[in-house]
């Protein structure tokens, strides 16, 4: 897996609750059997229009929030199926790091497996991002996993807490597999005692 | 000692390495795979030369993607193409594979307790959320991304945080017409979508312990929709008289001593969990959601919402929006909602006692003029007992189509779809916006509402239906 860095960018306002995998992704586009190209279906259904054109009301789509790597969503961000299409599409688009009052448990864990930091505020710190964002033109977030620190260019600070374990896989790029084969004697030791 | 529940004592079981401030290494007993979320899985292992660690414990089977009509002739040449991925996947790899030629084949959480696959005390994992549906047997079971999916198929192993454990018990007992459907989606009505987020739920109470091993399993497969790792219900002897006849148990040499000790997994009196909910099953009527999401949900005798009288504006707003979406003035009564399409099947309510049971309330009516119905039986084994007990002729006779085995369109990932404001009664578990087809508006229900819904073309309280559905 790709090392994650520090991430500088405007941050994507998705003033939405709930937000489910099936908007993450919607089913038509699980068909393929690669882990790439999902980006361009990502939130398909609010980005377009039903004749295939681009919605200009959905939040993503203006000028000013294209180039983010930064999504913030109301709460329960990625509800509902275990797809792991939902990360690859936010990752593949160009999203890096997502900020929410909370996460379903099977994207929150998904994310971790794709570079995707998952940042979880409470809710008085989510509005000020919502509303700084969209007030201030060269608004930008800064997401330093490395020292633990989201701040803003204005005067905002805040200590990150991210489970340490996560955070050194992240900022590593290590791969799980590798990492359980060293434990490779226990597994077996454990199903010799199974068998038994 | 202090007394334990019964996820205590199967995480406890399963360790495989623990650590200061790392995840718990948790070894996986039974790992199924379907065809949507294994392809970069088995791409992953190929590319690293790996090898699944346990093909003995490793079973696939099609369903998403299937049609359900003339199912050998998959017109779609995408899904055709992710369905020969899986064949050629589980031949090279030795996966054994209940494909679309098996008698066995149908929708993951249908087959796995039908086949005996699952069992009491496990830990079963898939790449499907549903899969909290095997917790009903009182195993440890819950769904995985596919970097997962790649990760137990090398190492049959998991890394995972130890969750909080949640005790949602239902008293009493349930009124006539309210199923184990109408009790999850009440639960969820009442905790929300996120309510048991970072918990195990474990369903206890009379009102549970009543229930058939299908109807455990309806409770269990939902409760990802109240944001839960896993669901689960102690064995007990329903438990035991259900698996004592299934095809890979039943020849078990020492099934006698599996037995005892899968009744001796039970949580413990006394045993203390970390959040405790308590539901008067007698209070529950039947449900109908109106919204998109599962937790927007309500009695089939009430209304529908209204945002004016919402305080907190996040909430508000996503009623609003619901309620666009779903085409509803706030305040329509839920029984004045007029439908275009029931579907009868998925992983939720496709099995054998919900075909029955919506059978009953159908038999001797008509599907309304205006209604597309469809039944949609959760496996071949399903379809081929409904198809012994005559129930297919109830439904085809009544004007429902009658198709073969999958996920269908719980889903709609096959040809099976919403058009844009079609509006569905729908037995199976999510009513996302376009989760049934793109615009498709979709209502959750129990089989038995769904069909009295078909047949009057609105819904309507299947309580006035006097017919007797015994224990369901």
């Amino acid at each position: 897996m790709e090392k994650f860095k520090t991430v500088i960018s405007r941050p994507a306002p998705l003033d939405s609750s709930n937000v489910d995998t099936d908007q993450i992704i919607p089913k038509q586009f699980l068909k393929r059997i690669e882990r790439t190209g999902f980006g361009e279906f990502l939130f398909f259904d609010w980005r377009f229009n039903d004749d295939g054109t681009v919605n200009s009301k959905f939040i993503l789509n203006e000028t000013r929030f294209k180039d983010s790597e930064i999504l913030l969503s109301q709460e329960n961000f990625g509800c509902g199926s275990s797809r792991e299409h939902a990360p690859w599409a936010l990752r593949d688009y160009g999203f890096k790091v997502i900020i929410s009052t909370s996460f379903a448990d099977i994207l929150f864990n998904n994310c971790f497996k794709n570079c995707i930091l998952p940042v979880i505020v409470d809710e008085e710190m989510l509005d000020y991002f919502f509303n700084s964002t969209l007030n201030f033109e060269d608004y930008e977030l800064r997401v330093d996993l490395e020292n633990m620190v989201l701040s803003d260019n204005k005067k905002f600070s805040h200590n990150l807490d991210i489970d340490p374990y996560r955070r050194k896989c992240l900022l590593e790029g290590l791969d799980d597999i590798a990492l359980t084969l060293v434990h490779e004697k226990k597994i077996t030791i454990y199903e010799n005692e199974l068998s038994e | 000692m202090r007394p334990k529940t019964l996820f205590d004592k199967i995480w406890n079981k399963h360790i495989v390495h623990e650590e200061e401030g790392k995840p718990t290494l948790l070894y996986i007993d039974l790992h199924l795979v379907h065809e949507v979320t294994s392809p970069q899985a088995f791409e992953g292992l190929r590319e690293a030369g790996r090898r699944i660690r346990r093909t003995d414990k490793t079973f696939a089977t099609m369903d998403h993607n299937v049609p359900t009509i003339d199912r050998h002739n998959i017109k779609d040449p995408i899904s055709l193409q992710q369905i020969e991925t899986l064949a050629s996947n589980c031949k090279e790899f030795e996966v054994e594979l209940f494909d679309l030629a098996s008698p066995y084949q149908g929708i993951v959480h249908v087959i796995g307790p039908e086949q005996g696959l699952t069992r009491p005390g496990s830990t079963i994992v898939c790449g499907d959320s549903h899969t909290s549906t095997h917790g009903a047997f009182g195993a440890l079971a819950f769904g995985i991304g596919t970097s997962e999916v790649e990760h137990v198929m090398s190492t049959q192993c998991l890394w995972q945080n130890k969750p909080k454990t949640f005790e949602v018990r239902v008293d009493g007992k349930r009124p006539k017409g309210v199923t184990a459907k109408d009790i999850i989606l009440s639960i969820i009505g009442e905790i929300g979508t996120a309510g048991a987020t970072g918990y195990v739920i474990e369903y206890t109470g009379e009102a549970i312990r009543s229930l058939s091993m299908e109807q455990r399993m309806t409770i269990c497969n939902m409760s990802i929709e109240a944001g839960a790792r896993a669901g689960m219900i102690s064995p007990d002897k329903t438990t035991i008289d259900y698996l004592r006849d299934k095809p890979r148990i039943k020849l078990e040499e020492n099934l006698d001593t599996l037995m005892k000790e899968w009744l001796e997994l039970a949580s413990e009196e006394g045993a203390s969990f970390d959040k405790t909910l308590i539901l008067d099953a007698s209070k529950i009527a039947p449900q109908v959601s109106w919204g998109t999401s599962p937790g927007m949900v309500t009695g089939v005798n009430n209304k529908v919402p209204n945002p004016k009288n919402i305080e907190d504006p996040v909430k508000r707003k996503s009623i609003e929006d619901a309620l666009n979406y779903m085409g509803l003035e706030a305040d329509t009564s839920i029984e004045d909602i007029k439908i275009d399409t029931v579907f009868i099947g998925s992983c939720t309510n496709g099995r054998i006692e919900d075909l029955i049971a919506a059978s009953k309330i159908i038999e001797g009516n008509k599907v309304s003029a205006s209604v597309k119905a469809i039944v949609v039986p959760g496996s071949q084994v399903v379809k081929y007992q409904a198809e012994k007990l005559g129930i297919d002729k109830i439904f085809k006779d009544a004007g429902f189509e009658w198709r073969e085995s999958g996920c269908s369109m719980c889903l709609a990932m096959n040809p099976d779809k919403l058009s844009p404001g079609e509006r569905a009664a729908s037995t199976s578990n999510r009513n996302f916006e376009g989760r049934q087809g793109k615009g498709g508006r979709t209502h959750l229900v129990s089989p038995t509402m769904a069909a009295a819904a078909a047949i009057k073309g609105r819904f309507t309280d299947v309580r006035l239906y006097d017919i007797d559905l015994g224990e369901y």
